[in-house]
């Protein structure tokens, strides 16, 4: 399906970003019962879903070029958001390949690769449509690049990346394109170890989860990702949400009123892969965006049901944790007229083709 | 790019002296061949007598390469079958099957420097480690311990400028170990691939000298889902199923048509846990607790395996 782009859509300022209808039907909703607690839901990436988000290797939607965009002004202010360790130069290449290959064989009519071979050596030529760059390169060469790999290929691309590290029976968070964060630091994170960064997340830690988790992520194999959804809220579409720039949008929890909480807030899914690199034995590990707001989930009947009584049970630790504590009355208000308290089906599928009117 | 299982040709193949034989595979369709890094290996499915045998050899192959896979076999008296069939039954042209590589031994990409010690057909990990070219320019060495007509066999794969010193039993030509370890300056990672007495001496050694665990390393290959064949008893379904040695338990379940409920495949999500009416299992999973495991009414049979013939489930 071709997809239409939106070039002009913002995630700042004036924040004009919105979802299509066919862009809420195939947003990634998080949650398949009507509670919700940490597990450890990773499944393989297998090219199915619920969702058309699901369906290919690197999701590519009608936000692209925006977010594009978002990033490349995000890194302009603050050229930390990319950091790489010395040692990852092999998973950069590797990064880059992935991607290139991926992004070329599902997308044909958007991105285009040639290749004189295979390996180290061989001169590449990678056509983005989409931005109008076409660039020749050797690959494995760094100086026949505009910039270092993984940041060349990674400003193409939506959602954030990190990649790990693999030693001393952990994963190390050693590289990262950090621009789209639910408020976590590259800066503050980068060179921690699995448990460190994992260090603030509440409750999940006496369950084992992470334990358990690192252990499967150690065996992550090549050829064989996986994936697993995480989520919070945002107030306003905006992908800049890092401790960094805290100050230009933490007072806009402040601003949510019933009249606009259900355009202002936004559910916040983060579509997480974990892919085993070839060359370096590293874990790529992208963090792909999604928002949308409660105007727009409610469209969908099942999602605004759903939403209602996970907002409405969820443990005080976690409300507090991902930010929700000012608003979240305001919230439970805006969607209790939705849910007729109907038995709901298990799963995330919107379970229709067609949305309901806008409110 | 998604896959477990590689359908590869034989191109060349050749004895390299009386025990080692290499053997060079393509892709069966000509296709690219996922590329590796150094130190990965490949689970093979060789054709055996009545049975295939799995067996896992490093790849010694320059690392990225996406057009050949090569290894070297020694030949093992007391072979299980494997290592016979490569050098006994597979000819160039014939087919095979294996899974997608996989690395257990992988170089540490921020170590200051890279100390090898291989015993014999050990070194096959450490000839893709030194057409590494960030191991190389990291600094690194690799000491051989083989026999003395052994010297040559592998310089092939070995690059001409590349630091490998071989040593053998004589007087004057034996390695010393406690010597070459300590005059390593701070940073270096040691990696080990040998017999199990020299992998035994030689992290012994390193204990002894103060090294840290985290800079010393020895080859293993990861347990699979694989093992002893076994009966599964299915309690509800009425069924009854033999868990092949190449196959798991929840496959085996799969394959004779009972749903069970499954995630990650990988012993690590919990989904596919089961009760454990009889037998005693081989619990593989990071799921269950010690004393869930100890207690033995629980199973997660996408990885765990029985002890016993027989395992009977409450499926």
């Amino acid at each position: 399906m071709s997809i239409v782009f939106k070039p002009d859509e913002t995630f700042r300022g004036d924040y004009s970003y919105r979802n299509s209808e066919a862009a809420i039907l195939r947003f990634p909703f998080p949650f398949p019962e009507d509670r919700y607690m940490y597990s450890v839901n990773m499944e393989p990436h297998d090219g199915k879903g619920p969702s058309e988000a699901y369906c290919h290797g690197f999701d590519m939607d009608e936000h692209y070029i925006a977010e594009c965009r978002d990033r490349a002004i995000t890194l302009e202010r603050d050229p930390g958001r990319c950091q790489v360790l010395p040692h990852m130069m092999s998973a950069q290449w590797d990064t880059l390949e992935l991607l290139m290959d991926r992004l070329s064989i599902d997308y044909p009519e958007h991105f285009s690769l040639n290749k004189s071979g295979p390996d180290f050596g061989a001169t590449w030529t990678w056509i983005n449509r989409p931005l109008g760059l076409e660039q020749s390169f050797v690959f494995g060469d760094v100086a026949t690049l505009p910039c270092e790999p993984f940041e060349y290929i990674t400003r193409q691309a939506q959602g954030d990346f990190a990649i790990c590290d693999q030693r001393e029976g952990t994963l190390f968070l050693d590289a990262g394109m950090v621009t789209s964060q639910a408020d976590w630091s590259l800066d503050f994170n980068v060179g921690m170890n699995f448990m460190e960064w994992h260090g603030p997340v509440p409750l999940a830690h006496q369950a084992g989860v992470f334990e358990r988790a690192l252990k499967y992520l150690m065996m992550i194999r090549l050829g064989q990702p996986v994936r697993r959804l995480n989520w919070t809220m945002t107030v306003n579409p905006r992908l800049d949400t890092a401790p960094e720039t805290l100050p230009e949008w933490g007072p806009d929890r402040a601003s949510l009123m019933p009249e606009n909480i259900g355009r202002k807030l936004h559910l916040r899914v983060e579509l997480q892969t974990l892919w085993r690199l070839p060359r370096s034995n590293a874990l790529l590990f992208p963090l792909r965006c999604y928002l949308a707001s409660l105007d727009e989930l409610v469209r969908v009947p099942k999602w605004g049901k759903r939403l209602s009584r996970v907002l409405g049970t969820l443990p005080p630790q976690l409300v507090e944790y991902k930010g929700l504590t000012r608003f979240l009355p305001t919230a439970l208000d805006y969607l209790a007229p939705f849910d007729d308290g109907e038995t709901l089906s298990a799963g995330t599928a919107a379970g229709t083709e067609r949305l309901a009117e806008p409110a | 790019m998604n896959g477990s299982s590689l359908q590869l040709r034989v191109v060349a193949a050749a004895a390299i002296s009386p025990s080692l034989r290499h053997l060079q595979l393509a892709s069966a369709d000509g296709a690219s061949l996922p590329p590796t890094g150094a130190g990965a290996h490949v689970l093979f499915n060789l054709p055996g007598a009545g049975r295939a045998h799995r067996n896992a050899y490093s790849l010694v192959n320059a690392p990225g390469s996406r057009s050949r896979y090569d290894i070297i076999v020694r030949r093992v008296a007391a072979s299980r079958g494997g290592s016979a069939a490569v050098h006994e039954r597979l000819q160039v042209g014939d087919a095979l099957e294996a899974q997608w590589p996989a690395n257990l031994f992988a170089p540490i990409r921020g170590a200051r420097r890279h100390l090898m010690i291989a015993g014999g057909i050990g070194i096959t990990p450490f000839l893709s480690y030194l057409q590494d070219a960030s191991v190389r320019q990291t600094g690194c060495e690799l000491h051989v311990c083989c026999r003395e007509t052994e010297q040559g066999v592998f310089a092939p794969w070995l690059p001409a400028d590349a630091p490998v010193s071989f040593h053998w039993d004589n007087e004057g030509h034996r390695l010393d170990i406690a010597a070459l370890l300590g005059h390593q300056p701070a940073g270096t990672h040691l990696y080990v691939c040998g017999p199990s007495e020299l992998n035994a001496s030689v992290l012994n050694a390193a204990a002894a000298a103060g090294w840290p665990d985290d800079q010393v390393h020895t080859e293993h290959f990861g347990s699979g889902s694989g093992g002893e064949a076994f009966e599964a008893v299915l309690q509800k379904s009425g069924l009854s199923v033999q868990v092949a040695a190449d196959e798991s338990l929840l496959e085996a379940i799969e394959r004779i048509g009972v749903a069970t409920p499954c995630l990650c495949r990988g012993g690590a999500c919990g989904v596919c846990v089961t009760t454990l009416l009889e037998g005693e299992a081989e619990h593989r999973d990071h799921f269950l607790s010690q004393t869930d495991q100890a207690a033995g009414r629980l199973i997660m049979p996408c990885v765990s395996r029985s002890r016993g013939p027989r395992l009977v489930l409450d499926l």
